[in-house]
């Protein structure tokens, strides 16, 4: 789970860090009153979207005036907007940060994730931040530093010194850095976060280490122990397919084609969608029904795969190692009956009850195709999606 | 030969007497494994499936010499469920839940390695040495004993290599699912280093997934390590990137990850690559002959 900017920085303050003044609106009537609380004559007005890349996407804008302040934010609140890291429809803007300025002498790069290869959580720096950082990394690598915390020691005053050496830091920047440092990797820790990053980490004109943005990703397998962070999310920024997926503990991420998918398991769901392509297709979905799919989350799997209305013929590949592939057929054929299907479709059954549930589907006397082998019914629903195009 | 579990593996279930557990307990009974017991703590001294159940994994060792466990615990209670186990001296940890906390796993495994112990999952469909010892909740009957060792991040794809392994008449040394995870317990390396040393297997099949670099570590130590011959299908060729944040995963993955990258390591590597999840079971044939 993502969370905002405003939220990150928050959280930042509640561990002890410094983060610039700032109040959040989600309203225009509400300008006046923030930029009194903040006081001041400039100030920067900041969309609140789950993405990166907003300055250059016209997402941050600085102003000196009341009036300036009112129409930047007008300009963004209920707008979407479309960065390098959102999709072509963007990311919609509900809550707009106003937010003190502060005369930056550099921009540095600081992040946090966990290092699938190592296993350990790594903190990684540079002197060069802001947006271009994946080319600073791809191109020079040895610009990013990076330090290993051991989960038994945690992060240790010499690693900061490894980072401050690296960055060019003098004097009590170091000590600021090794308190940053501690206290975000104790924010890792205690929040179960998956990725954390300051982008910019600024140095102020008076010397200081700034926080200038702020960005974090929650393990979502762990909400469960964060009743402060659950309560943090917000449904606007995820696809409104996904979430409705979610809450039947289906998932879902729409694609631009025009056959849908649905597939119990993620790695056979990703194989049954690059087969299609395999077969000239075009796959509309990636649609995971889990390993304990019974007839209702199927019947909710087909409304969701056919509220796309790119969608012109289906694929449904179960391979039943718990799931007994007669269950699922009953599901299927009760879906079909319910949302009344009018594209073809075209099924795969495997594995558990496979040769039963073929026959359900085989006596429903729906209009159904059904498949021996994954190869055949890619190839058949790559066919059917074909004929309708035509 | 086989690795890891045969028919001398003398395992006990976390979470006995639970729905999961009882379910998938009964199944690995019927299929012959050699199941000794099961943990459910509070219903220790009772008895489930004709077993006995114990409150703790050290009773169950001690009266049972359990050398395996298999564990369907909640996610909240995996992290304990698997410290106990390793705490206990069982070498060998199956921890079939999906949803364990990343953060929770860090610790977990490093507590195993210190305590000698191999542990696979979370998030994983077990082990199983076809006719002998099925630890987890893949379909036994797709199964036949044979030559091939499979080795796979996914669930119910890694069944699909399975039936078309069984299809093609070769059949399984032993199946290991390691699971999806961020963090797992054994990996491709820890897997095909005992194929690789496995009499019966002669050759190996290697299921991976786009995200992370296992596959590209898995790709160097096959060069260097392994003589079989290795068959491999990456999935997710056509999986969106998808909406992020920031730029912290991207520059720890160094370009590596998609599905392109594994392919070409893998390729470079000598391995024989499939980009049909349909046709890994008649590329092996072509392969390995016979």
């Amino acid at each position: 789970m993502n969370l905002h900017e405003y939220q990150s920085k928050a959280l930042f303050k509640n561990f002890g860090l410094t983060v610039p003044d700032n109040q959040v609106v989600t309203r225009l009537d509400q300008v006046d009153d923030a930029l009194k609380n903040l006081g001041g004559d400039r100030w920067v007005i900041k969309a609140q979207v789950h993405a990166g890349g907003r300055g250059k996407a016209g997402g941050v804008k600085i102003v000196s005036s009341d009036k300036d302040a009112r129409n930047a934010v007008a300009s963004m609140l209920g707008q979407r907007l479309v960065t390098i890291q959102t999709d072509a429809r963007g990311q919609p803007i509900e809550q707009v940060l106003i937010e003190a300025p502060c005369e930056i002498e550099r921009e540095l790069y600081l992040g946090a994730v966990i290092d699938r290869a190592q296993q350990r959580i790594v903190f990684m720096a540079s002197t060069e931040g802001g947006v271009e950082i994946e080319k600073v990394a791809a191109e020079t690598p040895e610009k990013i530093l990076k330090v290993t915390i051991n989960p038994l020691t945690g992060v240790q005053p010499f690693q900061a010194r490894l980072l401050a050496v690296g960055l060019d830091l003098n004097g009590d920047q170091v000590k600021q850095l090794g308190f940053l440092l501690n206290r975000l990797a104790t924010l890792f820790l205690e929040k179960d976060l998956s990725l954390l990053e300051v982008n910019p980490l600024v140095i102020t004109s008076t010397g200081d280490l700034l926080c200038l943005d702020a960005k974090i990703n929650i393990d979502d397998n762990a909400l469960y122990r964060h009743k402060d962070l659950q309560a943090m999310r917000d449904v606007t920024q995820e696809d409104p397919r996904e979430v409705e997926a979610g809450e039947w503990d289906l998932s879902y991420v729409a694609l631009e084609g025009n056959i849908g998918c649905m597939v119990n398991g993620a790695g056979l769901a990703m194989a049954t969608m690059d087969l299609i392509k395999l077969h000239g297709g075009n796959p509309a979905n990636f649609l995971d029904v889990g390993g304990t799919a019974d007839k209702e989350r199927v019947a909710e799997a087909f409304k969701i795969i056919l509220s796309d209305e790119n969608v012109n013929a289906v694929l449904v590949n179960i391979f039943g190692g718990i799931v007994r592939c007669d269950m699922i057929a009953e599901g299927i054929v009760g879906a079909v009956a319910e949302v009344g299907i009018k594209v073809p479709v075209v099924v795969r059954l495997e594995g558990n009850h496979a040769d039963e549930g073929l026959a359900i589907l085989d006596k429903s006397g729906l209009k159904l195709t059904t498949a021996k082998g994954l190869d055949q019914a890619a190839q058949d629903v790559v066919a059917a999606a074909g004929v309708i195009t035509k | 030969m086989s690795i890891l579990v045969d028919k001398n593996t003398r395992l006990i279930c976390q979470g006995f007497t639970g729905r999961q557990g009882t379910f998938h307990s009964q199944q690995a009974i019927a299929y012959g494994t050699n199941m000794v017991g099961g943990v459910t703590p509070g219903k220790g001294g009772n008895s489930h499936l004709d077993l006995p159940v114990f409150d703790t994994v050290q009773q169950a060792v001690n009266e049972t010499q359990a050398n395996a466990t298999v564990i369907y615990v909640p996610a909240p209670f995996c992290k304990d469920a698997i410290l106990e186990a390793a705490d206990a001296g069982i070498k060998l940890i199956v921890c079939i839940t999906e949803g364990v906390p990343t953060l929770d796993m860090l610790q977990a495994r490093l507590v195993v390695k210190e305590n000698g112990a191999r542990l696979i999952g979370p998030n994983c469909p077990g082990i199983i040495t076809p006719g002998q010892c099925k630890i987890g909740i893949m379909p036994g009957e797709i199964h036949q004993a044979g030559k091939v060792g499979v080795v796979s991040r996914s669930g119910t794809l890694t069944y699909e290599a399975v039936k078309q392994t069984t299809d093609i008449g070769f059949g399984q040394s032993t199946c290991i699912g390691i699971g999806g995870d961020p963090i797992p317990g054994m990996n491709f390396i820890d897997c095909l280093e005992l194929f690789e040393k496995d009499d019966q297997t002669e050759a190996i099949l290697m299921v991976g997934e786009i995200g992370g670099s296992a596959e590209e570590a898995a790709a160097e130590f096959i060069q260097s390590e392994v003589s079989k011959p290795v068959v491999a299908y990456i999935a997710g060729v056509t999986a969106p990137k998808g909406k992020r944040m920031g730029h912290a995963g991207a520059i720890i993955a160094g370009g590596k990850g998609t599905a392109a990258e594994k392919f070409a390591a893998l390729e470079k590597a000598g391995v024989t690559t499939t980009h049909s999840p349909a046709e890994m079971g008649s590329t092996m044939k072509k392969l390995v002959g016979g």
